[in-house]
C-alpha cells in the first residue's frame, strides 16, 4: 500500500451473486426483497465467508427495508447508508462500502440492488397521474411542471434531447449507436445469463422502431427482474476469502452544480449538455487511482442508452471530446480486439437491467479471469453509474 | 404573443394533435415559480434575473446560483427564439398519449436569454423538417383557465 488517496488499495471486493434475470414481471411471486436475499447468499457463498459476517449495507437508488432484511436474516448490522439519487450511484455503493470499511465502521460491507418491474416502469418515471405506492413515478413537482406539459415523461425522451445535440454539435450518427448496440449485443449472444441472445445487424437496428428520435428500440436498455449483490471487505482480510481480491483503487461519485439533475432540468452549460455528466468525478477517480484511461483494460459502461456509452468514452478520456462517434465506429469498444472492450457482459442493453450492477459482477469477473468474454490479462477495469442526475459514480477496480 | 384559447376563452373540444392532452398537463408552483406561470397565463414571457448580481436562471429557483442572493426581478424577453435540441416522440409510455403521436418536443432558447431554456412542443411543421437551431416563436398554449404552456412554431419569412 503506497501514500495516496486514504481509499486506495485499502479494500477489495471478495463475493459476486446474482439471481438469474427475468424480463420485465416475469420474476413474481418472489418479491425483490426475497430476490435480494438470494443474491446476497451467493455472493456469501463465492466468498467464502458465512451471511452473519456482514455488518454493513451500501445502497443506492432507493435501496430497500434494511430494518426488514435484517431481521429476515438475522444480520446484526453496524453500518446502512445509501447513495442519494438514482442509478448514478451504482458503482458508488461499492466506494460507499469501502469508505465504511476504512473508517472503521464495518468490515463486509453488501452493495445490493434488487428490481422487480412489475406494476411501474422507469420508462414511464415521469408520467403524471400515479401516486401508488411504491411506483416509480414521481407526483407532479415544481421543477417537472417546466418539462412535463410537453410530453416529456420518460428517460428516453429526455436523454433523446442530450443525443441530438452530441449529433448536431459532433456529427454524431445514428449508424455511431448503432455499433454500441450491435458491438453489445455481440458479446451478450455468448453470455448464457443475458436475457438478449439473437445478433444484431444493422439492417434490424436501422429498421427498428423510433422510440424518441433518435433513439430507436435497440438504443434503449431492457427492464428486468432480478437481484445482485457484491461483498466489500479490509484488503488484509480479502486475502483469506476464497477468491482472489479483486482491489478497490479508485470510486467517486458526485457531479457539477450545472449538471445538478440533469435530464430532469435540461438547463446544464452548453460545454457539458450534450455529455454524460461524468466529467468531473472522471477526473476524481483518476487522480485516486493514479491510473488513467490507457490503463484499463475493460470498461463497464452504464448503459441505458446507447448514446450515453459514446458521451462516458469521451468523458474519461478514452476519447476526445466529440470524437465517441467515430471511436466506436472504428471497432475500438469491440470484444476482444478493440483498445478498449466496452460491456462485455452485454450491459443493460442485452444482458439485464439490473441499475448497473450488473456492471461490477461483470469486473470482478474480468479481473478474476473467469469472464465469459475474456479480455485476455485483464488487470484494471472501469465500472461507471448512471448518467442521470448527481450523484454519477464509477468505480476503478484492479487484480 | 398569441394565445390559442378559442372563443370564449374554451380550451379546444378533442384532442390536438402535436400538443399533449390538456387534461395530462400538471402544473404545481411555488412562490418563487408562481409569477413566472402568471405572467405566462397573461401573455408576457419573462425570464428571472438576480436582483443583486443580474445572473438569470431557469427555472426560477430560490437562489442566484451565482452569488446565492435571493432578490429577484423579472426581465420581459420578446417571445422568439430557436430551437437547442429536441426529439420526436414515437413511442407513448402511458396509453393517452398515444392519440397525439408523433409529439415533438423542444428545448427553445429565447434570443434575448441564451441559456434559459423553455421546453414545449412544436406544431405548424412536419417532425420530419424540425432542426436544431430552427427559430421559432413562442407562443402561450392556454391549457385551462390561468394555465398557459409553451409551444413553438415555426417563425415565418418577415417574422423574424
Amino acid at each position: 500500500m503506497s501514500g495516496g488517496h486514504p481509499l486506495r488499495d485499502r479494500t477489495a471486493i471478495v463475493g459476486i451473486g446474482a439471481t438469474r434475470y427475468w424480463r420485465r414481471g416475469e420474476s413474481r411471486p418472489r418479491t425483490p426483497m426475497e430476490l435480494a436475499a438470494e443474491a446476497l447468499l451467493l455472493a456469501c457463498g463465492d466468498a467464502g465467508v458465512g451471511v452473519e459476517e456482514v455488518d454493513g449495507f451500501a445502497l443506492y437508488s432507493m435501496g430497500f427495508d434494511v430494518s426488514l432484511f435484517a431481521q429476515w436474516l438475522n444480520l446484526d448490522v453496524r453500518f446502512s447508508a445509501m447513495l442519494t439519487g438514482g442509478g448514478g450511484g451504482a458503482a458508488g455503493s461499492v466506494g460507499l462500502a469501502a469508505a465504511a470499511i476504512v473508517s472503521g465502521q464495518a468490515d463486509l460491507v453488501a452493495s445490493i440492488m434488487t428490481l422487480q418491474q412489475a406494476t411501474s416502469r422507469f420508462g414511464a418515471a415521469f408520467a403524471p397521474g400515479d401516486r401508488d405506492p411504491g411506483a416509480y413515478r414521481a407526483p407532479t413537482s415544481v421543477e417537472s411542471s417546466f418539462l412535463q406539459p410537453a410530453g416529456l415523461m420518460s428517460p428516453a425522451q429526455m436523454f433523446a434531447l442530450l443525443t441530438r445535440r452530441h449529433m448536431h454539435r459532433y456529427g454524431t450518427r445514428r449508424e455511431h449507436f448503432a455499433e454500441v448496440a450491435i458491438s453489445t449485443r455481440a458479446n451478450a449472444v455468448r453470455r448464457p445469463s443475458a436475457l438478449m441472445r439473437e445478433p444484431l445487424t444493422l439492417e434490424a437496428y436501422l429498421e427498428a422502431r423510433m422510440i424518441a428520435e433518435p433513439l430507436c428500440l435497440y438504443d434503449c436498455c431492457l427492464e428486468s427482474d432480478g437481484a445482485v449483490a457484491v461483498l466489500t471487505t479490509s484488503a488484509a482480510r480479502a486475502r483469506d476469502c476464497a477468491r482472489p481480491p479483486v482491489y478497490v483503487a479508485a470510486s467517486a461519485h458526485g457531479g457539477a452544480g450545472r449538471w445538478g439533475p440533469g435530464i430532469t432540468w435540461l438547463g446544464m452549460p452548453d460545454e457539458i449538455f450534450a455529455s454524460s455528466g461524468h466529467r468531473p468525478v472522471a477526473e476524481a477517480a483518476w487522480r485516486m487511482s493514479g491510473l488513467g484511461p490507457a490503463d484499463v483494460d475493460v470498461a463497464l459502461l452504464y448503459d441505458h442508452f446507447s448514446p450515453l456509452v459514446i458521451m462516458q468514452l469521451e468523458d474519461y478520456g478514452f476519447c476526445p471530446v466529440g470524437e465517441g462517434g467515430p471511436f466506436v465506429a472504428d471497432g475500438n469498444i469491440r470484444w476482444p480486439d478493440g483498445r478498449i472492450p466496452v460491456n462485455t457482459h452485454g450491459g443493460n442493453l442485452s444482458e439485464a437491467y439490473i441499475i448497473g450492477m450488473t456492471h461490477v459482477v461483470e469486473a470482478v469477473e474480468q479481473l478474476r479471469g473467469t469472464a465469459t468474454n475474456q479480455v485476455p490479462g485483464a488487470e484494471v477495469a472501469l465500472v461507471t453509474g448512471g448518467p442521470a442526475g448527481i450523484p454519477v459514480s464509477n468505480l476503478v477496480l484492479h487484480r | 404573443m398569441s394565445g390559442t384559447a378559442g372563443p370564449g376563452g374554451a380550451a379546444p373540444a378533442g384532442p390536438e394533435p402535436g400538443v399533449l392532452p390538456g387534461e395530462l398537463v400538471h402544473v404545481v408552483t411555488d412562490r418563487w415559480t408562481a409569477p413566472w406561470w402568471e405572467a405566462f397565463a397573461a401573455g408576457r414571457l419573462v425570464v428571472p434575473a438576480c436582483g443583486a448580481c443580474g445572473t438569470r436562471r431557469f427555472p426560477p429557483t430560490p437562489f442566484c446560483p451565482t452569488c446565492r442572493s435571493q432578490e429577484l426581478r423579472w426581465e420581459p424577453v420578446v417571445p422568439r427564439g430557436r430551437i437547442y435540441s429536441f426529439t420526436v416522440i414515437r413511442h407513448a409510455v402511458i396509453p393517452p398519449v398515444a392519440e397525439v403521436l408523433p409529439l415533438v418536443v423542444a428545448l427553445v432558447e429565447p434570443d434575448e436569454a441564451p441559456g434559459c431554456r423553455l421546453v414545449g412542443n412544436v406544431v405548424g411543421v412536419a417532425p420530419e423538417a424540425v432542426a436544431v437551431d430552427m427559430r421559432v416563436v413562442i407562443e402561450a398554449r392556454r391549457v385551462r383557465d390561468g394555465v398557459a404552456v409553451p409551444r413553438f412554431r415555426p417563425a415565418g419569412p418577415g417574422v423574424l
